[in-house]
C-alpha cells in the first residue's frame, strides 16, 4: 500500500473505531447512533430476514434507467449543442444555472404528473444526472485542439470519420467524467427521491425506519447504500483508470 | 525582387524546372469581426516551387507564413488567386500527395507510436502487409523501433515530432509542407532533426516547404529561401542558397555560410521592426 493509502486507511479505521467506542460507552446514546458493529449485524439481519431483494431491485432499476437516459441523452444533447452555436447560445445561461435549482422541490410536481412509482423517480434522477453529462460532453468536445482537426483534413477524413477517429477519442476524458457524475446524481436521484416519498425501494424503506424509529435498520440500510454506491463507483473509476493511464491522465 | 523575378531567377541556371505547386496572386483577406477591422493577412503572393526543391519561408511575427501554408495545402481558402499543385487547382481541400506536419504536437493521445503511425494508411484502406512495410520502414527511418508501443505521453516533444513526420511519410507525400515543425524543440534537438529532415528529403525526392523563424535553419537546409515582409506579407526577396544536394549540418562550418545568413537578416531587419510597430494581433 501507499503512504497516502496508510494515512487514508488509518483515518478510516480511527473515525470507525472513535464512533464504536462512543457507542459502547454511552457517550453516544442508542437514540441517536447505533455502534458501527451493530450497524453490521442489523445489515445480516435485514439482508437475511425480508423482502429487502425486492426494495433493491426497484431502486437498482431505476437507477440504471435514469443513468442510461441521462448518458445516452446528455451525450446528444452536448454534442447537438457544441455543433450548432445558435442552439449553445440560447441555452447556456439555463445550463449555467442548472444546479442552483433545488431539483427535488419539483418532485411533488412530477408525483402529480406522473403518478406514484418508477416514473416519476426515473424523471427526477434523469433530469438531475443529465445536465452534468451535456455540460462535460461540451467542454470535452471545446477542448479538441484545432490542430488534430487539420490532421483530420490532411488525412481526408470525411465529417463522420472526423468525429469517430478524432473529436470522440480527443474528448474521451471529458466525457469519462460527465459519465462518472451522471452516475453518481442516477443514484442521488432516485434515492433521495424514494425518501421523499415511494412505496418502495431502498430509501423508501430507510425513510420508513426513521418514522418508526427503528435506528438498527435504518442505518443498516444506510450502510448498504453507501457499499452499493461506492463498489459501483469503484468499478467505474477503475474502468476509466484503465482506459487513461496510457495517456499520461 | 517581384513574383515575376522570382520566377526568373528559378529558370536561371539551366533549363526550366518542372513547377510543382504554385501560388499565383494569392492573398488572403479575414473579414471584420465583431471589436475588429478587416485584417488583410497575406498577399498578393505569388510562388512557383519546383518539383523535388527545398523551399523555406522566412518572415517576421505575424506576416501570414502559416497562412501561406495553409492555403497552399488546401486548408484554408485563398480570399483571391490561384493554388495549383501537379497542375490541378487547391480548393478547400487537402490533394492526395501533399503531407503536412505542424508545430503543435498533433499525435494521436489514445493511439500507440505504431498507430499514430499507420492512421493515414487505416482510413485509406491499404491492405495490411502493406501497411506493416510501410510502418516499419517509417519507424525505422524516424529512429522509433524501441518505441513502437509507446504512447505520446511517454514521449519527448522530439520524438513526438517524429511521430508525426513518420506519420506522414508513410503516405509518400510528394509534395511535404512543414510549419514551424521544430519550433517548440530545443536547439540541439533541432540541429539532429533537421539533418534527419535533409536525408528523408534525399531519400524521397519530395518537394519540401519549411514554414521557420530561424534564419541559419532556413540557411541550412534550403535550396532557395522566400523572405516575407512584415503584413500583408509578400516575398520581398528570393535567396538562392547553391549548396550541394547532399548535405548536413555541417554546413554551418564552411566560410561562406554565414554570409547567407547575413544576406537573409538585412533583408529581413527593417521588416521584423515593421512588423513590431504593427502589434502582432494576428497569427
Amino acid at each position: 500500500m501507499t503512504k497516502a493509502g496508510w494515512i487514508r486507511t488509518a483515518v478510516l479505521v480511527g473515525a470507525v473505531g472513535a464512533l464504536e467506542l462512543a457507542c459502547r460507552t454511552g457517550a453516544i446514546p442508542k437514540t441517536m447512533v447505533i455502534a458501527p458493529s451493530a450497524m453490521v449485524v442489523a445489515l445480516v439481519e435485514t439482508l437475511r430476514s425480508d423482502e429487502i431483494g425486492m426494495h433493491l431491485r426497484h431502486t437498482l432499476s431505476a437507477v440504471a434507467v435514469a443513468m442510461s437516459l441521462s448518458i445516452v441523452g446528455g451525450f446528444v444533447i452536448g454534442f447537438v449543442l457544441n455543433w450548432i452555436p445558435l442552439l449553445r447560445r440560447a441555452f447556456s445561461p439555463f445550463l449555467a444555472a442548472y444546479y442552483a435549482i433545488p431539483h427535488f422541490a419539483f418532485y411533488p410536481l412530477l408525483i402529480v404528473i406522473f403518478g406514484l412509482g418508477p416514473l416519476p423517480l426515473i424523471v427526477l434522477a434523469t433530469l438531475f444526472a443529465m445536465v452534468a453529462m451535456i455540460l462535460a460532453t461540451m467542454a470535452g468536445l471545446d477542448r479538441v485542439p484545432r490542430v488534430l482537426l487539420k490532421t483530420a483534413s490532411i488525412h481526408r477524413l470525411s465529417l463522420v470519420e472526423e468525429i469517430w477517429h478524432i473529436r470522440l477519442p480527443a474528448a474521451a476524458p471529458h466525457i469519462l467524467s460527465g459519465l462518472k457524475l451522471a452516475v453518481a446524481y442516477s443514484f442521488i436521484g432516485v434515492i433521495a427521491g424514494e425518501f421523499i416519498l415511494s412505496t418502495s425501494g431502498i430509501g423508501h424503506e430507510i425513510a420508513y425506519a426513521y418514522d418508526n424509529f427503528d435506528n438498527p435498520r435504518m442505518y443498516a440500510l444506510i450502510l448498504f447504500v453507501l457499499g452499493i454506491v461506492t463498489t459501483f463507483n469503484m468499478a467505474v473509476f477503475a474502468w476509466e483508470r484503465r482506459m487513461l493511464r496510457r495517456r499520461g491522465a | 525582387m517581384n513574383a515575376g523575378a522570382a520566377r526568373l531567377a528559378a529558370v536561371q541556371d539551366g533549363a526550366p524546372r518542372k513547377i510543382h505547386a504554385r501560388l499565383e496572386g494569392v492573398t488572403r483577406v479575414y473579414p471584420p469581426r465583431a471589436g475588429h477591422a478587416e485584417v488583410h493577412a497575406l498577399g498578393p503572393i505569388s510562388l512557383d516551387l519546383n518539383a523535388g526543391e527545398f523551399f523555406s519561408v522566412v518572415g517576421p511575427s505575424g506576416c501570414g507564413k502559416s497562412t501561406l501554408l495553409d492555403v497552399l495545402a488546401g486548408l484554408a481558402l485563398p480570399s483571391a488567386g490561384e493554388v495549383e499543385f501537379e497542375g490541378k487547382p487547391v480548393r478547400g481541400e487537402v490533394p492526395e500527395g501533399v503531407g503536412v506536419v505542424f508545430q503543435e504536437d498533433a499525435t494521436f493521445p489514445w493511439l500507440t507510436v505504431e498507430d499514430n503511425v499507420a492512421f493515414g494508411l487505416r482510413r485509406a484502406g491499404v491492405e495490411a502487409g502493406e501497411i506493416r512495410r510501410r510502418i516499419d520502414f517509417a519507424i525505422g527511418f524516424m529512429g522509433l523501433r524501441d518505441f513502437r508501443r509507446a504512447y505520446p505521453s511517454q514521449l519527448s516533444g522530439g520524438m513526438r515530432q517524429r511521430v508525426c513526420i513518420a506519420r506522414t511519410l508513410v503516405l509518400q507525400p510528394r509534395l511535404i509542407l512543414l510549419d514551424e515543425p521544430f519550433g517548440a524543440l530545443d536547439q540541439q534537438t533541432r540541429l539532429l532533426m533537421g539533418d534527419e529532415l535533409l536525408r528523408l528529403w534525399r531519400e524521397t525526392s519530395a518537394t519540401v516547404l519549411l514554414i521557420t523563424h530561424a534564419l541559419d535553419e532556413a540557411n541550412l537546409l534550403s535550396d532557395r529561401i522566400g523572405v516575407m515582409s512584415a503584413r500583408p506579407g509578400r516575398f520581398i526577396e528570393i535567396v538562392e542558397t547553391g549548396w550541394p544536394r547532399d548535405r548536413d549540418s555541417r554546413l554551418a562550418e564552411r566560410p561562406d555560410f554565414g554570409a547567407v545568413t547575413s544576406r537573409l537578416w538585412s533583408y529581413l531587419r527593417g521588416e521584423s521592426l515593421r512588423a513590431m510597430g504593427q502589434g502582432q494581433s494576428v497569427s
